[in-house]
């Protein structure tokens, strides 16, 4: 099966281009993302702050079990047209990564099926393939602490 | 885990990406490689060195000749290096569409 998730991250280029085809009619799709409850659904963040307008912000967190915050981000929306696009700006809170500008556009395909492009732009070229790298190089420390764990087992 | 990392400065320089292209369709010496470009020789070679000693090239001795290849195994990783990014965003939007299929078939019971 062709991966329905698609990612245009050009050479030397400050943005990158999500793209995804949903199942889903384009109300529903637009829905996920403006319901908090939903969003928390699928997102995995607790869902502080969501004000669906321009002008509006929005906050989401994560904590551990032992309510330690582990990782809280804010943004700001500046278009919100229902069914059709929210341009926002995202920001990981006490990260060195600097605000990214967001551009989600949603359209129709057919009655039950959507799209979603995600545009980011970034401060730089560097902070783009930084944030591309994150999941590469979280992977690389996992499968690291995992081999350190059955090092310290064997002592 | 410093080798990782040295993959990712080796290919943020545009003359050893450069290199790379050159060496994916053949082995080449040094001089042969060094032609190609206008900077000095030893640049060249401080280049290859680099991409020698976080193994996205591989030497071979042929008679009095090193002959500079690619390790298609490295490239590989670099290759994936954005896979796991696609899976995170992949992931998420399939639980999204999951979440709002249910919601659609609670709605219409």
């Amino acid at each position: 099966m062709a991966p329905k998730t698609k990612i245009n991250a050009e050479d030397g280029k400050q943005e990158l281009l999500i793209t995804r085809e949903f199942d889903l009619p384009l109300e529903l799709l637009f829905k996920a993302y403006i319901e908090p409850e939903i969003v928390e659904q699928w997102m995995g963040n607790k869902v502080l702050k969501l004000e669906n307008k321009k002008h509006g912000s929005y906050q989401f967190e994560t904590q551990d079990a032992q309510g330690n915050v582990l990782f809280r981000a804010n943004g700001v929306i500046h278009e919100f047209v229902p069914n059709r696009k929210i341009t926002r700006t995202f920001e990981i809170e006490h990260s060195p990564f600097p605000v990214q500008l967001e551009f989600l556009e949603f359209k129709k395909l057919t009655d039950n099926t959507s799209k979603l492009n995600m545009h980011i732009v970034f401060r730089s070229v560097a902070y783009r393939d930084q944030m591309l790298q994150l999941p590469f190089v979280y992977g690389i420390n996992m499968a690291h602490n995992r081999l350190q764990e059955a090092a310290n087992n064997l002592t | 885990m410093n080798l990782r990392r040295d993959v990712f400065q080796a290919i943020a320089d545009p003359t050893r990406r450069a290199i790379l292209l050159l060496v994916a369709s053949q082995s080449m010496t040094a001089g042969a490689i060094a032609s190609n470009f206008d900077t000095a020789r030893p640049t060249v070679s401080k280049h290859l060195q680099i991409l020698t000693e976080c193994e996205l090239l591989e030497q071979e001795q042929n008679g009095r000749e090193i002959y500079y290849h690619l390790n298609p195994q490295k490239i590989k990783a670099i290759a994936d290096f954005i896979e796991p990014f696609r899976k995170l965003w992949d992931d998420r939007f399939n639980t999204l569409e999951t979440i709002m299929k249910n919601y659609q078939s609670d709605k219409q019971e």
